[in-house]
């Protein structure tokens, strides 16, 4: 009765207001633990509560963040990073160079698990105190005085990009020590960006107000982020006016959004790889890659961006999308050809990889549930039996069993593989074939590929390194370790009165930037 | 005393059996709760793995799993790092209790009369169009219901919000109104059925034949006996209601504890989805007894059975 009379108390109000962009966030963010969040829905929030030494603008271009501006070696292996004066954390605390080292040593160390710490490999004993090898005390971040931050790495890396990432925001560690695992509560949780957490409803909603003694006052007072798991039912939200901004959007046809919501669609393409991948490590794609070849060429991939996923997907024939930061996309040339001439090609390939009429090919392609894999993967199985007249097993799993075993590389074929990017980086995308990589789920154990990518980590120049990149990936295409299908478009439903909206390739759109017509200060 | 004694030991050990093949059955699920698309590094994994005990052998996990059970600790939450599986629940439980009891008070308070005066109507083209009515309500499925219910009342006549949760009635209504259609219709079925035969039965014909009046013959004497097979029904009802709140709370949003039992599964939150299965298996173990309570009152036939 206590419980039902409490309820009916909480039935009070809390209005839509004015000054309160109600944003999409699909499903549930994981933590509000800078250090730990593996996913989009946290990092969006973690975005609007901290600042790195670096961010990136609502265009996704990199703008000064604490940091106002830094200096590197002339061997790209030195950076002194110079911060603001006056820096403060939410509670009105001063930030200092000390309290970012710390919180450097804290992402990396074993015990935190911080999914993407890896990335920060390059920096001196980085790796070795992830191993438990060294201590937290050996990283080789310094701070020399207390407005300068000193990052030395072993080797040429694209740092700038990777302190964006929520693994380099400062945490407040009293509050850490003090709370624990419950640190990220409202009125615990201690951050440094435009944003403070005031309240969170787990299942409903994350409100973040503005952070007063943030440099500078963002324009809208309040953000709302709203879990969104369903798409559709975040379609219905935007449309009866509850929403601002979608995460996402269902699969729906494309002229009919167009024709119902207008300039509010936002497409643009997003940081973000679609491929079929091949198990090298079991027969029938073992060591056969005229086979591979085939089943590459004989994929149609202008017919599946336009009638399968549809909502302006451009065709990849590469790994590495157009636009990641200082790299040329490569081409191989039967990107070149017709696809007619793709096709006989396919055919002859076959033959050549020892299949045929007498020798017909079965093959397992395996996805994960979910109604826009199997579209693409009934067409891709149409193409390989008319084109090259096999048969395929389509093998739909859920989640955990696909990863599983996608990961174990066993009982895999084909499979449903992709990649968003984490960080603007083609290393990002490359370095998940380098044979010792843990998401290498193709198994692909290629020594001169691996050497490549070794030589690009260790290239004295940007330049070099993006052309020993390219020179590593041609040589994953010429192996046909993969079928690159699309690169991904990001999808939102934007409200007229929503403005600095901008597309960007990485889709992140820092709250401080965006403006509501609306909305009084 | 004794008897409910015996029926707490009771609810104890159904509770334990059910947590326990609950573990079990979960563990033997293929995938873990930390294999995603970007699998994380084997260090990573080696401190995830001793965080959560996954690197003891399943039966010592098991021991203390119980043992923090006893103490009233259901564990960290394997997806929701920040939160314990007790703080989730204790935030959930609530929004799904209220929501409910709410439909299921709407689907007992509308469809009581419905039935009864279909009933008293029997044969006539009105209890043709209730029962009708009723059986298509049976028949939808709540992930129909739903988004037909925010299309109209959020979309075209913008009254309700689509979704999310504002503790508010606003956003409560739609939710209460898609989880109670299928209750209230069987409720309306039920209903009829038991009032019909009630009304068939001789000492109703007898007591119409010594003259008492319409009204008193159906409040007084029919109504009773005929509500009898409605409050037996309230425990299948309710586990009704919690099976439909993980469709109902996905589609509009809503922060209750169905969601957990799908996600929680999903994602292999182990200690989540334990949780959830401990919390509404207590909750039906009491709603089973107080329904089992008030059939005793009601049914004074009854009270030597118990």
């Amino acid at each position: 009765m206590r419980i039902i009379l409490s309820m009916l108390l909480l039935l009070t109000v809390m209005p839509l207001s004015a000054q309160t962009l109600e944003r999409g966030n699909g499903p549930e963010p994981s933590t509000l633990d800078a250090h730990k969040c593996p996913e989009v829905a946290c990092g969006n929030i973690l975005r609007d509560l901290y600042e790195g030494l670096v961010a990136n603008d609502g265009k996704g271009k990199l703008i000064a963040g604490m940091a106002e501006r830094w200096q590197v070696s002339s061997d790209g292996r030195t950076w002194a990073f110079y911060l603001r004066p006056h820096l403060k954390w939410s509670n009105g605390e001063a930030l200092t160079s000390m309290d970012i080292v710390h919180s450097f040593q804290r992402a990396f160390t074993p015990m935190t698990a911080a999914p993407f710490a890896e990335h920060f490999e390059a920096i001196d004993n980085a790796g070795e105190i992830m191993r438990g090898e060294k201590p937290p005390s050996a990283l080789g971040i310094s701070a020399p005085d207390a407005l300068t931050v000193v990052i030395k790495l072993k080797r040429r890396t694209a740092l700038l990009q990777l302190l964006t990432l929520p693994t380099a925001y400062p945490v407040y560690l009293p509050a850490i020590e003090k709370f624990s695992a419950q640190h990220t509560r409202p009125g615990n949780l201690v951050s440094n960006g435009a944003y403070r957490l005031q309240m969170w409803t787990p299942q409903s909603f994350v409100t973040l107000e503005r952070n007063p003694n943030f440099r500078e006052q963002a324009s809208i007072a309040n953000v709302r982020f709203h879990v969104t798991e369903d798409a559709s039912s975040e379609l219905k939200r935007f449309e009866s006016g509850g929403l601002h901004i979608t995460e996402t959007l269902p699969p729906q046809p494309l002229t009919a959004l167009k024709q119902k919501f207008g300039s509010q669609l936002r497409l643009s393409p997003y940081l973000g790889s679609f491929w079929l991948g091949f198990n090298l490590t079991q027969p029938p794609l073992k060591n056969n890659r005229a086979l591979r070849e085939a089943l590459s060429l004989a994929i149609d991939r202008e017919k599946i961006t336009r009638y399968i996923t549809g909502f302006g997907e451009q065709s990849a024939y590469a790994l590495v999308p157009p636009g990641t930061a200082d790299y040329s996309p490569v081409a191989l040339n039967w990107s070149k050809l017709t696809q007619a001439q793709r096709e006989t090609l396919a055919r002859k390939k076959l033959f050549e990889a020892g299949y045929g009429k007498s020798n017909p090919l079965e093959i397992e392609l395996r996805y994960n549930t979910s109604t826009p894999h199997r579209r693409l993967s009934l067409a891709v199985a149409a193409m390989w039996r008319d084109v090259l007249g096999i048969k395929v097993r389509l093998r739909n799993e859920e989640w955990k069993v696909f990863v599983n075993n996608r990961k174990q590389k066993t009982i895999t074929q084909v499979f449903r593989g992709g990649w968003i990017a984490d960080v603007n980086d083609a290393r990002n995308f490359l370095s998940n074939f380098q044979s010792d990589n843990v998401v290498n789920w193709s198994g692909l154990n290629n020594r001169q590929y691996d050497d490549l990518m070794q030589q690009a980590d260790l290239a004295s120049s940007p330049q070099q390194r993006a052309a020993l990149m390219q020179q590593a990936e041609i040589r994953l295409l010429s192996e046909h370790a993969v079928i690159p299908v699309y690169f991904y478009v990001s999808k939102h439903l934007v409200d007229a009165k929503v403005h600095g909206f901008d597309a960007n390739l990485l889709d992140q759109h820092p709250s401080r930037f965006l403006r509501l017509l609306d909305a009084k200060p | 005393m004794k008897l409910w004694l015996s029926r707490i030991l009771e609810a104890v050990l159904t509770l334990w059996l059910l947590a326990t093949l609950c573990f079990f059955l979960l563990r033997s699920a293929p995938g873990g709760p930390f294999d995603n698309e970007k699998t994380a590094p084997p260090e990573v994994q080696a401190a995830l793995n001793e965080q959560y005990r996954l690197d003891q052998p399943l039966f010592s996990q098991y021991a203390a799993w119980l043992g923090d059970v006893v103490r009233g600790d259901l564990g960290p939450s394997f997806q929701y790092t920040d939160y314990r599986v007790t703080e989730l629940i204790a935030s959930s439980f609530p929004v799904t209790f209220i929501n409910g009891s709410a439909a299921l008070l709407l689907s007992l308070l509308i469809g009581i009369p419905l039935g009864v005066w279909a009933a008293l109507r029997s044969g006539s083209k009105l209890d043709r169009i209730l029962m009708f009515s009723a059986g298509l309500g049976l028949s939808i499925p709540k992930f129909v219901v739903a988004p037909i219910l925010i299309l109209i009342f959020a979309v075209t006549l913008k009254w309700l919000p689509a979704g999310g949760w504002n503790n508010d009635w606003q956003s409560a209504l739609l939710p209460i109104i898609a989880l109670s259609l299928p209750n209230l219709a069987y409720c309306a079925r039920l209903m009829r059925a038991s009032m019909l035969e009630t009304l068939s039965a001789d000492y109703l014909r007898a007591a119409k034949a010594r003259g008492f009046s319409g009204a008193r013959l159906l409040f007084r004497h029919a109504l009773r006996p005929a509500l009898l097979p409605v409050i037996a029904w309230l425990s299948p009802a309710l586990i009704n209601v919690v099976s439909g709140s993980a469709v109902v709370e996905q589609v509009f949003g809503i922060p209750g504890i169905g969601r957990y039992f799908v996600q929680g599964a999903l994602n292999r939150d182990y200690t989540l989805v334990l949780g959830v299965v401990l919390c509404i298996g207590t909750a039906i173990v009491i709603i089973n007894a107080l329904v089992d309570a008030l059939r005793v009152r009601m049914d004074p036939r009854l009270r030597d059975s118990f």
